[in-house]
C-alpha cells in the first residue's frame, strides 16, 4: 500500500519522456539487473568482473600524494611539532595519573584520591547514584589490579577530549559564520563520520608513529566531527531575539558570541562534548592496534590468547568507565543552574568543595601511612578471573553442543552459500540493481550518485572483498531487524517497558564496540559466526531503540481515532502506528547499517576475509594509500545506504505531512 | 509639539526582503510602479514601504496593524537591528544609517533600549546578571553596575529575586527582567515590540499600570508595538496604523477614531467604542459671543465618562475648562451625544471635510 502512495504522488514524469515515471525507469533497470544476474554464465568476463586493466591505481596516487605532502612540503615537521606539543601534555597527565617520570614529578596520585574525587564530581552532577558510579568504577579498577592500564587509558582521554572539543568548537563556529566554510566542511564531515576507525590510524602512523601520542592524536581527529556538528546546530538554534537583545545592549560581535550565543547553545555544545568523550573512549580502546598502551591493549592481548575470564574483568572496567563518562557528561549537559537563597552561608554554598578538599587531604595522608591506599600491587589485587573462567567453562560445556551445532549449520548451510552467491554476482548486475533501486527512490540524480559510489569500489580493485563485507553486513542487518523490530513493538506496548528498554539501549550504545567481541568469542570462538554475531548484537541496539521511539511518537489522537473506528491492536499497529513510525524506524535502520559496517571492520581481527582484513594488513604495513582506499570503499557503502534511506524517508515524511 | 525638534525622524524608509533589494529598489524608484503587488510579483517581500515619521521627545508612539504589516520590521530598522533598503533615519541629530559599527554600538550602549516580545533573556544568567549585561558591555566597573542593576530591579518590582534564573520565573516576571535590562542604561529612546502580548489579561493589565507608572517617573520617548487596541488607547499619545508596510495614518487616538484618513483605518477602528476614546477637548468649539452659563465640564474627560451629565443636563452647550480651571472652549451637547450614541462620526467632527479629502486623495 505504502509504495503505491509513494510512487503516485512522489513521482513527477520525467522531462522528455512523460510516459516513464521514476518508478518505471527504476523497475526497468532493476529487471535489467536481474537479467544480468541470471545470465551470469553467459556473460563475457568483462561484465562479470572489471578487467584488471581498468582498475585505477588510487592507492598509488594517494601514497604519492602523502609522500609529497610529508617530505617535499615538509609537512612532517609540522606534524612532529604538533605531536611534540601533545606529548608534553600527555607527559603531565601520565605523571599525575600513573607516575611516569616526567615533569611535574608529583604523581602518581593515590587511587583513593581519584576515587573520592570521582565520587564528589558524581555527587555534584547527579546525587548519590552518580557518586556511587564514579567512586565504584575506580575502586573496581584498583581492587582488580588494573589501575595502571586504566590510568594509561584515562591519561590520553584527559588530553584528547579538551583538545577535540576546542578544535570542534572553533571549526563549528567558523562553519556557522561563513557559508563557504560550511560548504567545504560538510562533505568532509560526512565522509569522516562514515570512515571506519582503522582508516584514521594509518595516516597517523605515517606522520606520527606509534604509541600514546599517536593514540591521542588519532583519538582527537576521530572525535572532532560530532563536536563540529553539535556546535553548528547549537549556534543555529539560538533564538534571533536573544541575539538582537544582545545587540541592543551594545555588544560587539565577539561579546555576542562569548556572552550570548555560546552560553545559550550550552546544552547542544555539552551534548557534543558527551559525544566527543564517548568517541574518544571507543577510539582509545581501539588504538591498541597502533601501540597505545592501556585497557584496550590488554584486552586485545587477552582476547588473542583466549583468556576469557581476564577479558571479562577488563571488559567490565571498560564498560564501567564508559557508563561513568557518559552519565557524568550527560548530567552536566542537562544540568540547569540553581540559585541559593540569599544569606546562605559561604561554607554552605561551597560545602561539597570543602568536603572534597578534606577527602583529598585525608586520602593523601592515609596513603602515606598505608601504601595499599596509594597503590594496589599485582600481588595484593584480587581477581575474579578464576571464578569467571569456571562459570564460563560450565556454561560452555552446557551450551557448547548447541552452539557447535548452530555454528556448523550456519557456516555450512547458510553463510557459505550466501557468501558464494554474493561473490557470484557479476559487478554489472550489482550496479544495475543499485541504480534501479536508486532511480525508483530518488530519480536520476540519486541513481547517478549511487552508481558513482559503486563504481569507485569496482575501480578500486577490491570488489570481492567488498562483496564479502556486504554479505556480512546484510546478513547482520537482516537478523538485527528481525530481532529489533518485534522487540521494539513489544516494548512500546507499555510505558514502563519502553522506558526500561530505552535505558538498556542507551547504555549498550555507550560501550566501545570492541567490548561486543568478548561474549561472542566466548560462545563461538574465532570465526565468521562470531564476527556476524557481534555485528548483530551491536546493530540490534539502534534498531530496537528507534522502533520504540517511532511507535511511541505516534500522535495519540490518531491512535484514539483508530480505537474509535474499532481497530484491533494488530490492525492499529498495521494501519496507523507502523506507517507513521516508519520514517523514524528507517533512521534506526540507517544507524544499524552504519554500526554494522564499523563493527564488521573491527571484527576483522577475529579472522574474517573482507575489507577489514585487508585494512588490518594495510595498518601493519602502514600502507596509507591502500588503507584510505579501503576506508573509502567502506564509507561509500555507508553513504550509499544513507543517501537512499534519507531520500526515501524525507519523501515519506512529506507525504505524511510531517515537516521535519 | 511641532515646535520642538523630533528625536527620531525617518524619511521615505523602505525595507525589502529578497535578493539584492538595494539595486532593485533603486531601479524601481527611478521609474516604474512600486505597488505592493508589483514588488511581490518580482519575488520581493515589501515589509516597510515609504514610511516617513517624526517622533518627538517624551512622546509615546504606538504602532498598530495586522500581523505581517511590518511593525516589527519598522522598529528593527529604527534601531538598525536590520539594515534598511532605502531612505534616511535621523536619531538625535545623527544619521543612523551612516554610523559605523563603533558609533552604532555607542548609540545602543547609551541611547537606546529595547524590550522583546519573547523576553529574550539569557538563560544561563541570573536576573541580576541579565540586567547587568548591558552595563557589562559598556565596561562599567563591577560595583557601580551592580548598584545600578539592583536599582532598576527594584524599580520593576523584582526585589528579592535577583539570584533567580529566568526559567524559575513566571512570564510576567521574565518580562519585567526584560524591561529592567532595557532600562539599566537609562536609554532616551525605548523600543517595545509587543512586550505584553505573551501575558495573560490580568498580568497584562498589571504590567500596563506598572508601565504607566514607570513612564510617568522616567518620561522616555517610546515606540510601542501592540495588537491590542485597548492597550494602545491606554498608553498612546499618538497611534500609527500600518498596512502592507505603509503607515496609513499617524494621529492622536481621538482623530484616528473620528477622522480616519483611509477606509482601511476606518474599518480597523470600527469596533471601537468611540465615547471611550474621544475627549471633550477634541470636540470643543470656539466660544462665539457670550460664554455659556452654568457649571463647566472638564475638557480632559472622555465623552463616556460624561455620559450621565450629557443625558441629565439638557443645556445646548456646556463651557469647558482645562485641568487648571482655565476656559477651554465650549461643548455642543448634540455633537457629544452623537459620539456617545455612535452616530455617523464624519458629520459630527469639526473638520470632516479635510478628512474626506484625505480619504479621496489616498484612493
Ligand atoms: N528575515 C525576514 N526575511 C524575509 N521576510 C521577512 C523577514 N522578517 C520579516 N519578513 C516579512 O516581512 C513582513 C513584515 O513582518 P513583520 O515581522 O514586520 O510583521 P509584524 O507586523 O511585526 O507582524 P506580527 O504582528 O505578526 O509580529 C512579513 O510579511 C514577513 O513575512
Ligand atoms: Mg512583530
Amino acid at each position: 500500500m505504502s509504495s503505491n502512495v509513494l510512487s503516485q504522488s512522489g513521482s513527477k514524469p520525467l522531462k522528455g519522456s512523460p510516459l516513464m515515471s521514476n518508478r518505471h525507469v527504476g523497475i526497468c533497470i532493476l529487471v535489467l539487473g536481474i537479467a544480468l544476474a541470471l545470465a551470469t554464465p553467459l556473460l563475457p568476463a568483462g561484465l562479470q568482473r572489471l578487467p584488471e586493466a581498468l582498475v585505477l591505481p588510487f592507492a598509488d596516487v594517494i601514497n604519492y600524494l602523502f609522500l609529497f605532502i610529508k617530505d617535499d612540503l615538509g609537512f612532517i615537521h609540522v606534524t612532529r611539532g604538533i605531536a611534540g606539543g601533545v606529548e608534553s601534555l600527555l607527559d603531565v597527565t601520565a605523571n599525575l595519573l600513573y607516575g611516569k617520570r616526567r615533569w611535574p614529578n608529583i604523581g602518581p596520585i593515590p587511587w583513593t584520591t581519584i576515587a573520592v574525587t570521582a565520587g564528589c564530581i558524581g555527587y555534584a552532577l547527579g546525587g548519590w547514584r552518580l557518586a556511587l558510579l564514579g567512586a565504584g568504577t575506580f575502586v573496581w579498577a584498583a581492587l582488580l589490579g588494573q589501575w595502571k592500564w586504566t590510568m594509561e587509558t584515562l591519561s590520553v582521554i584527559v588530553v584528547a577530549v579538551p583538545l577535540a572539543v576546542l578544535i570542534g568548537l572553533c571549526l563549528g563556529a567558523a562553519a556557522w559564520r561563513s557559508a563557504r566554510v560550511e560548504k567545504i566542511l560538510n562533505p568532509m564531515l560526512n565522509i569522516a563520520q562514515s570512515l571506519p576507525h582503522f582508516a584514521y590510524m594509518i595516516p597517523v602512523v605515517v606522520f606520527i608513529g606509534v604509541g600514546p601520542k599517536a593514540g591521542a592524536i588519532v583519538t582527537i581527529i576521530f572525535a572532532v566531527p560530532p563536536m563540529v556538528r553539535m556546535t553548528l546546530l547549537g549556534l543555529r538554534k539560538v533564538p534571533p531575539e536573544v541575539v538582537e537583545s544582545g545587540q541592543m545592549c551594545g555588544s560587539t560581535p565577539w561579546q555576542l558570541l562569548r556572552y550570548a550565543r555560546i552560553p545559550t547553545a550550552r546544552t547542544e555544545i555539552l551534548v557534543g562534548v558527551n559525544q566527543v568523550i564517548m568517541q574518544s573512549l571507543a577510539m582509545v580502546v581501539l588504538a591498541s592496534f597502533i601501540g597505545m598502551p592501556g585497557l584496550g591493549q590488554k584486552l586485545l592481548q587477552l582476547l588473542q590468547s583466549l583468556k576469557i575470564g581476564r577479558s571479562i574483568e577488563i571488559g567490565i572496567t571498560i564498560v564501567l568507565l564508559a557508563i561513568m563518562l557518559d552519565r557524568f557528561s550527560k548530567a552536566w549537559a542537562h544540568r540547569q543552574p540553581e540559585h541559593h537563597e540569599r544569606h546562605t552561608a559561604w561554607w554552605y554554598q561551597h560545602r561539597l568543595l570543602l568536603i572534597w578538599i578534606a577527602l583529598v587531604a585525608g586520602t593523601f595522608l592515609l596513603s602515606m601511612v598505608l601504601p595499599v591506599a596509594a597503590e594496589i600491587g599485582r600481588r595484593q589485587a584480587f581477581t575474579l578471573s578464576k571464578e569467571f573462567d569456571v562459570i564460563v567453562e560450565s556454561l560452555l560445556t552446557f551450551v557448547d553442543p548447541v552452539t557447535l551445532a548452530i555454528r556448523s549449520f550456519l557456516i555450512k548451510d547458510v553463510l557459505i552459500p550466501l557468501r558464494d552467491a554474493y561473490l557470484w554476482l557479476p559487478f554489472s548486475a550489482v550496479i544495475a540493481l543499485v541504480a534501479g533501486v536508486a532511480w525508483r527512490i530518488g530519480g536520476r540524480r540519486s541513481a547517478v550518485v549511487c552508481i558513482l559510489y559503486v563504481a569507485f569500489i569496482a575501480l578500486s580493485g577490491w570488489w570481492d572483498r567488498a562483496m564479502i563485507t556486504v554479505y556480512m553486513v546484510s546478513v547482520a542487518v537482516f537478523v538485527s531487524a528481525l530481532i529489533g523490530l518485534p522487540l521494539g513493538v513489544w516494548a512500546s506496548r507499555s510505558d514502563k517497558r519502553a522506558q526500561r528498554l530505552l535505558v538498556v539501549c542507551d547504555t549498550l550504545q555507550t560501550f566501545p564496540s570492541f567490548i561486543y567481541l568478548i561474549p561472542v568469542i566466548m560462545l563461538f570462538g574465532v570465526n565468521d559466526v562470531a564476527a556476524i554475531s557481534a555485528v548483530i548484537v551491536f546493530g540490534t541496539v539502534p534498531m530496537t531503540r528507534y522502533t520504540i521511539e517511532g511507535l511511541r511518537g505516534v500522535a495519540p489522537e490518531l491512535l484514539e481515532a483508530s480505537d474509535m473506528s474499532g481497530a484491533t491492536r494488530w490492525q492499529k499497529l498495521r494501519t496507523v502506528s507502523f506507517p507513521m513510525a516508519v520514517p523514524t524506524i528507517m533512521v534506526g535502520l540507517n544507524q544499524t547499517v552504519m554500526f554494522s559496517l564499523f563493527m564488521v571492520i573491527i571484527a576483522a581481527f577475529i579472522g574474517t576475509q573482507d575489507l577489514g582484513q585487508e585494512m588490518q594488513r594495510a595498518l601493519s604495513s602502514t600502507d596509507v594509500g591502500k588503507g584510505l582506499v579501503l576506508g573509502l570503499c567502506v564509507a561509500f557503502m555507508g553513504l550509499l545506504v544513507d543517501h537512499l534511506i534519507t531520500r526515501w524517508g524525507s519523501e515519506r515524511q512529506r507525504l505524511l505531512g510531517v515537516v521535519s | 509639539m511641532s515646535d520642538t525638534q523630533p528625536l527620531i525622524s525617518c524619511r521615505s524608509l523602505w525595507k525589502l526582503f529578497g535578493h539584492d533589494p538595494v539595486a532593485y529598489l533603486e531601479q524601481k524608484l527611478s521609474g516604474g510602479e512600486v505597488s505592493f503587488d508589483s514588488l511581490q510579483s518580482d519575488g520581493y517581500i515589501p515589509a516597510v514601504r515609504d514610511v516617513s515619521l517624526d517622533i518627538y521627545p517624551g512622546e509615546m508612539l504606538v504602532i498598530m496593524g495586522l500581523s505581517g504589516s511590518g511593525k516589527s520590521t519598522l522598529v528593527r530598522c529604527l534601531s538598525r537591528l536590520i539594515e534598511s533598503t532605502s531612505g534616511s533615519i535621523t536619531v538625535d541629530g545623527q544619521d543612523l544609517r551612516a554610523l559605523d559599527e563603533k558609533g552604532l554600538i555607542d548609540m545602543r550602549r547609551n541611547k537606546m533600549g529595547m524590550v522583546f516580545q519573547n523576553f529574550a533573556l539569557l538563560p544561563n544568567r541570573t536576573v541580576l546578571d541579565n540586567v547587568i549585561y548591558p552595563l557589562e558591555m559598556r565596561g562599567q566597573d563591577k560595583h557601580t553596575r551592580r548598584a545600578r542593576a539592583l536599582e532598576v530591579i527594584k524599580l520593576v518590582g523584582l526585589e528579592g529575586r535577583e539570584s533567580y534564573f529566568p526559567r524559575e520565573l513566571s512570564g510576567g516576571q521574565q518580562q519585567r527582567v526584560g524591561i529592567a535590562r532595557s532600562l539599566a542604561i537609562e536609554p532616551d529612546i525605548w523600543f517595545l515590540d509587543e512586550p505584553f502580548s505573551a501575558l495573560d489579561p490580568l498580568i497584562r493589565r498589571e504590567m500596563q499600570d506598572e508601565f504607566l507608572r514607570l513612564q510617568a517617573l522616567l518620561g522616555k520617548t517610546i515606540v510601542f508595538i501592540t495588537h491590542d487596541f485597548d492597550e494602545a488607547l491606554r498608553l498612546a499619545d499618538r497611534i500609527a496604523i500600518m498596512k502592507d508596510g505603509m503607515v496609513e495614518q499617524v494621529d492622536t487616538p481621538d482623530k484616528i477614531v473620528l477622522q480616519p484618513a483611509t477606509p482601511y483605518v476606518a474599518r480597523f477602528t470600527e469596533e471601537i467604542e468611540r465615547a471611550r476614546v474621544v475627549h471633550a477637548s477634541f470636540l470643543s468649539e470656539e466660544i462665539v459671543g457670550a460664554p455659556p452659563a452654568g457649571e463647566p465640564l472638564l475638557a480632559s474627560s472622555t465623552i463616556h465618562s460624561l455620559a450621565r451629565r450629557l443625558v441629565d443636563d439638557t443645556r445646548a452647550v456646556y463651557p469647558l475648562v482645562d485641568d487648571n480651571g482655565q476656559s477651554a472652549g465650549q461643548l455642543n451637547r448634540a455633537v457629544a451625544l452623537d459620539v456617545l450614541l455612535g452616530a455617523n462620526t464624519a458629520s459630527t467632527s469639526p473638520d470632516a471635510n479635510t478628512a474626506k479629502d484625505i480619504t479621496a486623495a489616498s484612493l
